[in-house]
């Protein structure tokens, strides 16, 4: 038989390993070295395993042994909830590392706005909730004691010994809390010593319980067919929970599993990597099949082999004392006490920091006077010392509820009562982190309603009649309203008690949640916090600009985030700052982004809103309007369409500039084109101005000239007068022509009296003979042109072949075709033709071979290129064989037509 | 905005699928935990000849739990080898 003193011994050496353990992986990763092991999946799922407490340890044996197989419904919630982590769970871990959330608490007064009357409501409820639970442990504890303090394995009566236990094993557990709990200010920091020893505990209980299970199986009942024959044999051998109950415990442990403060804590905060949240979807389920896999058996043997009257709450620990297996059972205690201190470390852990971040941390920025945070001084011993007497204080309110309630009630339903209330957490939780139209007011609403629900049907009823409430409200109802009974509400009787409960409170608390966000409207702050926390994943690095600081304020944030992060964290964090900002040497600008970025860091300590409320102190208030919301919305859409804006006109100026410089390009050809003609013309000009000047002087000055001399240089000055006026004469025609400025007199004339008129004119003004050939039959054609026009090229071609043909008899053939609707006129002379290098050159102004006596200015054939376009036809010129040909090519369409060819004048 | 393709090679489209049954799985084994046992015939109700065993009970509850659990772990490996290849994935946190 075990005595007390052994197990005294045996725990003590337990708790000095545990301790030990925790002191080496603080150690170690001090150093810097252990990581694969410290922040190994394994470690992250075993460290979830503080969900299965001394009250699943034995409270599930005995809710099994009362109920049969309704205990299970509090490990099928929480599976599926890690079965389903894409859904909630993997939102909140980003959110958690994304927005350096510290507790529950902190997650939804961040996301309402970081409203710290939220925080501290989520708090204390959290400290009312879970309270209970905690005495729950230590009374298991003491159960545990008391069946090896009292040999004859009756219920123990509370003895001295087993009373000072309860004591005993709190301040231990304080003492652990202090030491591992509070080495750093900053919550995402991981606890190193505190995760490794739930780990190493969460190992115990498992094989503690499976050592259990295999004795009771294969040692007791002798097999697994045996087994299931005597569990179907049972008392509890049938299917017996009622539907109602089923579903409702599977919700309610599934939503505490995700609200509960110490749940949240390892999940969430001490999370080190994402993809373990992936590994422990499959690990954790796996975890609570093996914890639940020997429950019922357990309690089959416990029922058959124990006498009436044994607790069944502690079958795990009698039923091999009973068989006489003193080491089994020792370990099963181990097992037990396992369970229970590491619930009791990690949830002291997590509500100690809401305590601190959310109610000491807010109550001492108001009381220390003006500007407290700017004072010197290290605030983080404010803040940790905060933290160690909350670490206190909540163990104390632990061990006094177990006293004053005097260890009564099983297990399972003060476990059960914990749950029901931090599930009222989901509602905000989940309306949180989904729903970006959640308000802080219905969330305060909806936790007030769920929180009073559970209160007055869960919490003061647990106490009995004349406990807590008096037993007229349980038969008639608050201020006597039937409607108003607490087991009963509305007058819905023959629900279950928790059923009726977790039903009302729930589904009230959800329904005010939703109508008072409906219609109640957020602050700026809320929309943009709701935004963020809604689509983490879209911009989970992105950062809400909220500060608009002075430059004056660095140095005051400086000092005060010395205090809180201390000063080598500090300075690092703002060198950092400030070497992003493309600062060296200098302390960085507090831009709102380097504002936020610092909230952040403080919020990893202190809490979101605590850390906005000291970086408002110093920045005085936080410059956000709605504008400035729709601006941060609409800015990506405003860049966006702003770049495309901007290619389109990157593109336009591409294309102005192409077409500058082809503007350019051609200026310049027309400026060198403009030299050339004016210098051109000075030449053409200058030629018979010398002379006109030579021969008028010659007869001014020379004395004694005869009569022909006279009269012979006076005809050679007005030659060229002629010749200047001719030269004149052709320069305005080509100008009037090429600026578009000549009216054209068109009618219907026949080509071949066109022709005459040429060849007759042409003829008369020259002297040299030239043979003319023509077939007057194709010439009849009617055309509907400007006849004087064409007249003029025709002379000038006729005059050109008179004037250049060089044959010895000079002989022109004018041929006159039709193609289609044009009629193409061909002067083919028989002279030696333009040289091929001249061809592109000869209607060009001012053009004329270096031949012939010269008494033109180059100007005819441009004049008549510029006509025939004008009148719509085109002048070409073809070399023959023998001679050249020039074709002028014209439309001989009907007047209507004709007039729509022409160009525009 | 970057347009999303329509259309998704094989190996693209079969983890979309594997994504789909993650999705899907939790819906599937609360119908199964949840609203299954509720249709069983209770003791408090029926007469004795239509009671469920208890025994039948932990085995079906049991099966269901074992599938799932294997579910999610061929899942968790399929999409942890596709978090190797994928260097954009979520997942992929800096510094881990």
């Amino acid at each position: 038989m075990v005595t007390l003193n052994q197990l005294i011994v045996v725990c003590l050496i337990y708790v000095a390993g545990l301790f030990l353990v925790a002191f080496l992986a603080e150690r170690t990763a001090l150093r810097g070295r252990g990581g694969w092991l410290l922040r190994s999946p394994l470690v992250y799922t075993l460290s979830l395993s503080i969900y299965c407490t001394a009250w699943t340890f034995y409270g599930a044996v005995g809710y099994a042994a009362r109920s049969g197989l309704e205990f299970v419904t509090i490990y099928l919630g929480p599976s599926l909830v890690m079965i389903g982590w894409w859904w909630v769970l993997r939102r909140l871990v980003r959110i958690g590392r994304a927005h350096r959330v510290t507790s529950v608490a902190d997650l939804i007064s961040a996301r309402f706005g970081k409203s710290n009357l939220l925080a501290v409501m989520v708090t204390v409820m959290a400290v009312v909730g879970v309270t209970p639970y905690i005495a729950l442990q230590l009374q298991s504890v003491t159960l545990s004691v008391s069946i090896f303090a009292t040999p004859d394995l009756t219920n123990g009566q509370g003895s001295q010994s087993t009373d000072n236990a309860a004591f005993w094993v709190a301040a231990g557990l304080a003492i652990f809390t202090l030491v591992f709990g509070t080495r750093n200010l900053n919550a995402n920091e991981r606890h190193h010593g505190v995760v490794i020893a739930v780990a190493v505990e969460a190992v115990v209980k498992l094989v503690a319980l499976l050592a259990v299970g295999v004795f009771v199986v294969w040692g007791v009942a002798g097999g697994v067919s045996e087994t299931v024959a005597r569990i179907d044999a049972s008392p509890i051998g049938t299917w017996q929970t009622s539907d109602g109950r089923w579903s409702a415990l599977i919700v309610l442990s599934a939503a505490a599993f995700v609200c509960l403060p110490r749940m949240f804590q390892v999940m969430v905060v001490e999370n080190d990597d994402e993809r373990h949240l992936q590994i422990a979807s499959w690990a954790f389920p796996l975890y609570l099949l093996a914890i639940s896999l020997f429950v019922v058996p357990i309690a089959v043997i416990g029922l058959e082999v124990m006498p009436a009257g044994a607790n069944p709450d502690l079958y795990v620990l009698t039923v091999p004392l009973s068989q006489g297996q003193n080491g089994l059972a020792m370990l099963a205690f181990l097992g037990g006490f396992s369970s229970a201190t590491s619930m009791v470390i990690v949830a002291t852990l997590a509500l100690s920091t809401m305590m601190s971040n959310h109610i000491v941390m807010p109550l001492w920025l108001k009381l220390s006077p003006l500007g407290g945070v700017q004072q010197s001084g290290d605030v983080r011993s404010v803040v940790i010392r905060a933290r160690r007497l909350s670490i206190i204080l909540i163990i104390s309110l632990g061990y006094l509820y177990y006293r004053g309630s005097g260890g009564s009630g099983a297990l399972a339903a003060i476990g059960l009562i914990s749950f029901g209330g931090v599930a009222q957490f989901l509602p905000a939780l989940l309306g949180g982190i989904f729903w970006r139209g959640a308000t802080r007011t219905g969330a305060i609403a909806g936790l007030s309603i769920g929180f009073i629900v559970w209160m007055y049907t869960m919490l003061l009823p647990s106490f009995g009649p004349d406990g807590a409430l008096p037993a007229s409200v349980f038969e008639e109802g608050l201020f006597g309203w039937g409607l108003l009974r607490p087991e009963a509400l509305f007058g819905i009787t023959g629900l279950d008690a928790t059923v009726h409960a977790v039903w009302w409170s729930l589904s009230l608390n959800t329904l005010l949640f939703f109508i008072v966000s409906i219609f109640s409207f957020p602050t700026p702050l809320e929309r943009l916090q709701g935004a963020q926390f809604v689509n983490v994943f879209d911009h989970s690095s992105s950062s809400a600009r909220g500060w608009s600081a002075s430059e004056g304020g660095a140095e005051d944030l400086m000092i005060m985030s010395q205090r809180i992060l201390g000063a080598p964290e500090a300075q690092a964090f703002f060198a950092r700052q400030a070497l992003q900002q493309g600062r060296v040497g200098a302390p960085p600008a507090p831009t709102p982004e380097f504002v936020q970025a610092l909230e952040r860091e403080l919020a990893a300590s202190v809490g979101a809103a605590t850390a906005n409320a000291m970086i408002g102190q110093i920045i005085g208030g936080q410059a956000i309007s709605v504008e400035d919301l729709l601006a941060v919305a609409d800015e990506s859409a405003q860049i966006l369409e702003y770049s495309s804006k901007l290619e389109v006109k990157s593109r336009q100026l591409t294309e102005t500039a192409h077409e500058l410089s082809r503007a350019n390009k051609k200026l310049t050809q027309l400026s060198l084109q403009k030299d050339s003609f004016l210098s051109q013309i000075s030449h053409e000009l200058r030629t018979p101005m010398t002379s006109i000047r030579s021969f008028s002087e010659i007869l001014r000055d020379m004395e004694g000239l005869s009569g022909a001399e006279k009269t012979r240089y006076a005809s050679i000055i007005h030659s060229e007068t002629i010749r200047l006026t001719r030269l004149l004469d052709d320069l305005l025609d080509l100008s009037v022509l090429e600026n578009g400025q000549v009216s054209l007199n068109q009618q219907p004339v026949n080509l071949n009296t066109i022709i005459e008129q040429a060849v007759t004119t042409a003829k008369a003004s020259s002297a040299r003979q030239l043979e003319i050939h023509r077939r007057k039959r194709s010439e009849d054609v009617d055309l509907f042109t400007d006849g004087d026009r064409l007249a003029q090229v025709f002379i000038n071609l006729v005059t050109n072949a008179i004037k250049y043909c060089d044959a010895s008899v000079p002989v022109l053939n004018i041929a006159v075709r039709r193609e289609d609707n044009e009629v193409i006129v061909a002067f083919t002379d028989n002279g030696s033709g333009i040289p091929s290098e001249a061809e592109s050159l000869v209607f060009e102004k001012f053009a004329r071979l270096g031949r012939g006596d010269g008494d033109g200015a180059g100007l005819g054939l441009a004049i008549c290129r510029e006509i025939v376009t004008r009148l719509g036809g085109d002048i070409t010129y073809v070399p023959q064989d023998i001679g050249g040909s020039f074709e002028v090519r014209m439309s001989c369409t009907t007047p209507e037509k004709q007039s729509q060819r022409l160009l525009p004048v | 905005m970057p347009k999303t393709r329509l259309f998704l090679e094989r190996r693209s489209y079969r983890r979309r699928r594997m994504m789909d049954i993650v999705r899907v799985l939790p819906l599937l084994c609360t119908v199964l935990w949840l609203v299954v046992p509720t249709m069983w015939p209770n003791s408090t109700e029926g007469v004795s000849e239509t009671q469920t065993p208890l025994s039948t009970a932990i085995w079906y509850l049991i099966t269901i739990w074992g599938l799932a659990i294997i579910a999610t772990f061929a899942l968790w490996r399929r999409i942890r080898n596709h978090d190797e290849e994928d260097d954009s994935h979520p997942f992929d946190t800096p510094g881990s």
